[in-house]
């Protein structure tokens, strides 16, 4: 019993909230990878993107809610997904157009695209900003709760009690459908080799009939699908306010260059990375440890770091990655 | 005959004007900075009682009164002594309405109103610090410290049979010093406090935060936090991840948006705040409203208190130096006399100008306790079927 309890208490605090959390920051690092990957720098505005993607989404939301459409349990924001995803595409397309193309077709360093993604972050920021405003916005609706903590505690007859919220099991749920989509774009259809072959190689590709402006269009709506998918999930889950987008882009480039910048895989396997040693590092056990050692009596919290240095674990994880292997776990491009 | 009663007449007035003069009271408040949309209200309030004294045309020989602002930053203690400086050596105030945050008005007292003698009623600086300044008689607050609070709460919380608590405080000076002087008095009447961690406001998750807390357990969670900030954001996860069900909300947390946020989520809770209602609450607004300004904005009622005291005391001092009348105010503030509410400063100054006690009670409910801050009515409220409740006052 104590064992399960044990178990109970860190799926509730520590697994369903690192898991859920791991998958936002991994499709957020799958976006960054893929842009870093193909069109070769990193990309700041991420981010932002999210934010504008996660704030159209909100204001068709906020529509369909007043037509009175709406998915019975599930959100509504899922419905109005496609649009926020469509004019985000039509965003990063635009600014590609008027930004990014200037400088690859002068063949800029990268230094210089990431310098001018720095500029684009700061416009996305505002426009969001203008579009919906600074506050906290709310939009979840349908059930709250997969499992409640009452109902556990009901169901089994532990002592502790667990709760799994509807948004984070759609988290997990629409990250791996995303991911195995994405995976299976990549490897198995035309488009997704022509990308990866630019990737690989600009030249050679070039030389066998890849047309690359359309690599960079499909790369940028991939990426503002992503990048939206990401904001929408993280806002439902959690709560959409413009700033916490530009926060989360620091664990979002931990995760990506964790696992590698330009690997798939490895922005997945990071995003978990980051998020469990936030969660874990700033844990304190002396609960689980209660039950698994009930004679030992710790004295304290088993806490590593207290819950305000969360942000501090990402960048030492960074530092630690950049110092140690710096192509990441994954062997992806060197930064 | 009649060239000489108007000289006469004409004279009488010149000398019952001499004794007259126009008292200047700066008001040294955070007109920018982080509580910037705070100090119009305050000031408004401040001059509303300088303009009533001063139509009343009956303190000391029909002497009128007059409002200087500064800005005291709230944060930047080398700002807001600067300004109580330019208004004590430049303007010539007799007093001073403010500071209006606990930590510059600690150092505007400290630098420049003690070494010139000049008295301070700080309508809203709640730091358990400033009790024990050693002021020489020249600080007084109109709000509670929150020394008060941290045992009106321990007592609630004792009452309910609840001897173990986490604390999770909004980290900045109010949430620390009200978490800080809460977690002693409570542990010195036999309470436990398993953690006593900060939360930062304007996060988007504060799941961390609440694993925390829950880990360290408690029988409840107190809650020191702001309503429409972290504070419900903490209280969201608690309730989400099942770590605690019954919670204790300070005054920054007691309002209705709780109830709308959470509904009958937080049945079984309670809370307290200063309270405010009463018929000197009740005339303050009106006054208010007919003078252009939200008498809700918080510490105007206690700015108009602050600017009240201050005017009466000089009355009863029957002199504006603040050397003298600073003896005065706990005797204005505090019984016997008649009880003075707001828009009655009029008829407090007739009953001091002849030879009366008066005891001002105004919109805040002043009562003042040694060391010249007041005592702090609080509201106890609980939460019952998704609505809150008034339970009574301490």
């Amino acid at each position: 019993m104590d064992i399960l309890n044990a178990l109970v208490v860190f799926l509730n605090f520590v697994f369903i909230p690192a898991a859920a959390y791991g998958a936002q920051l991994a499709l957020g690092a799958l976006g960054v990878t893929l842009i870093y990957g193909i069109l070769r720098f990193s990309n700041f505005a991420h981010g932002d993107t999210m934010a504008f993607g996660a704030a159209i989404t909100i204001i068709v939301t906020w529509g369909l809610q007043s037509l009175g459409i709406s998915l019975g349990v599930l959100p509504t924001a899922l419905l109005a997904l496609p649009f926020g995803i469509a004019a985000t595409a039509l965003l990063v397309l635009g600014t590609d157009r008027v930004v990014y193309r200037f400088y690859r077709v002068q063949k800029a360093a990268p230094i210089i695209f990431v310098m001018a993604s720095v500029g684009v972050m700061f416009v996305m920021n505002g426009l969001t900003r203008l579009i919906i405003g600074v506050d906290e916005q709310r939009f979840d609706d349908g059930a709250r709760f997969v499992i409640t903590v009452r109902d556990f505690r009901e169901m089994t007859g532990l002592q502790e009690g667990l709760a799994f919220r509807t948004t984070q099991a759609l988290t997990l749920v629409i990250a791996v459908l995303v991911v195995w989509a994405l995976f299976w774009f990549l490897n198995r259809t035309k488009s997704g080799k022509a990308m990866r072959a630019y990737s690989d190689n600009e030249d050679l590709a070039l030389l066998s009939g890849i047309d690359p402006e359309k690599v960079v269009r499909m790369t940028w709506i991939i990426a503002a699908g992503l990048a939206t998918i990401a904001g929408v999930l993280y806002g439902l889950d959690k709560s959409f306010r413009p700033f916490n987008y530009f926060q989360i882009l620091l664990p979002i480039f931990a995760a990506a260059i964790v696992g590698g910048l330009g690997n798939p895989l490895g922005a997945i396997a990071g995003g978990f990375i980051v998020a469990f040693s936030e969660v874990a590092i700033t844990y304190p056990w002396v609960k689980v440890a209660g039950y698994l050692f009930p004679n030992w009596e710790p004295g304290g919290l088993l806490q590593l770091l207290g819950t305000e240095y969360k942000f501090a674990v990402s960048f030492v994880i960074l530092i630690v990655v950049l110092l140690f292997r710096p192509t990441g776990l994954f062997r992806g491009k060197s930064v | 005959m009649k060239k000489l009663l108007l000289a006469t007449a004409a004279s009488a007035l010149i000398a019952g004007a001499a004794g007259a003069e126009e008292i200047k009271l700066g008001m040294s408040l955070g007109f920018t900075g982080p509580l910037e949309s705070m100090a119009p209200g305050m000031a408004a309030g401040a001059e509303l009682a300088m303009k009533e004294v001063s139509d009343s045309g009956l303190l000391l020989d029909g002497s009128t009164v007059v409002g200087v602002r500064g800005d005291s930053t709230c944060v930047d203690a080398a700002a807001a002594s600067a300004t109580v400086e330019r208004l004590i050596t430049a303007e010539g105030v007799k007093g001073i309405v403010g500071g209006m945050c606990s930590g510059e008005a600690i150092a505007s007292l400290e630098n420049v109103a003690k070494p010139n003698g000049i008295v301070m009623i700080s309508p809203s600086a709640t730091s358990p610090a400033l009790s024990t300044i050693e002021d020489n008689g020249l600080f007084f607050r109109t709000s509670p410290s929150d020394a008060r609070q941290g045992e009106v709460m321990t007592d609630i919380i004792l009452e309910k049979g609840i001897n173990s608590v986490a604390i999770s405080y909004t980290n900045n000076d109010y949430g620390k010093g009200l978490a800080d002087s809460f977690a002693a008095a409570y542990t010195a009447k036999g309470g436990s406090v398993t953690i006593n961690a900060p939360h930062d406001d304007g996060k988007a998750d504060y799941s961390a935060e609440v694993a925390a807390l829950s880990a360290a357990g408690g029988d409840a969670l107190v809650v020191a936090g702001y309503v429409d900030q972290g504070g419900s954001g903490v209280v969201r996860g608690a309730l989400d991840t099942g770590a605690f069900e019954t919670f204790v909300f300070p005054d920054g947390m007691v309002g209705q948006a709780l109830v709308d946020n959470f509904g009958s989520e937080i049945d079984g809770s309670f809370g307290q705040n200063p309270a405010a209602e009463g018929e000197g609450r009740e005339k303050f607004l009106e006054m208010a409203t007919a003078a252009g300004f939200d008498g809700t904005s918080a510490y105007a009622a206690e700015a108009y208190d602050a600017a009240a005291l201050m005017m009466l005391a000089m009355a009863a001092a029957k002199s504006s130096d603040p050397a003298v009348w600073k003896d005065k105010v706990m005797d204005v503030a505090n019984e016997p006399g008649e009880q003075i509410l707001p828009g009655e400063l009029a008829k407090a100054l007739e009953i001091i100008n002849g030879g009366g006690d008066v005891d001002y009670v105004g919109g805040a409910a002043i009562e003042m306790v040694e060391p010249g801050e007041t005592a702090g009515v609080y509201r106890q409220v609980e939460f019952k079927d998704g609505a809150m409740e008034v339970v009574g006052y301490r």
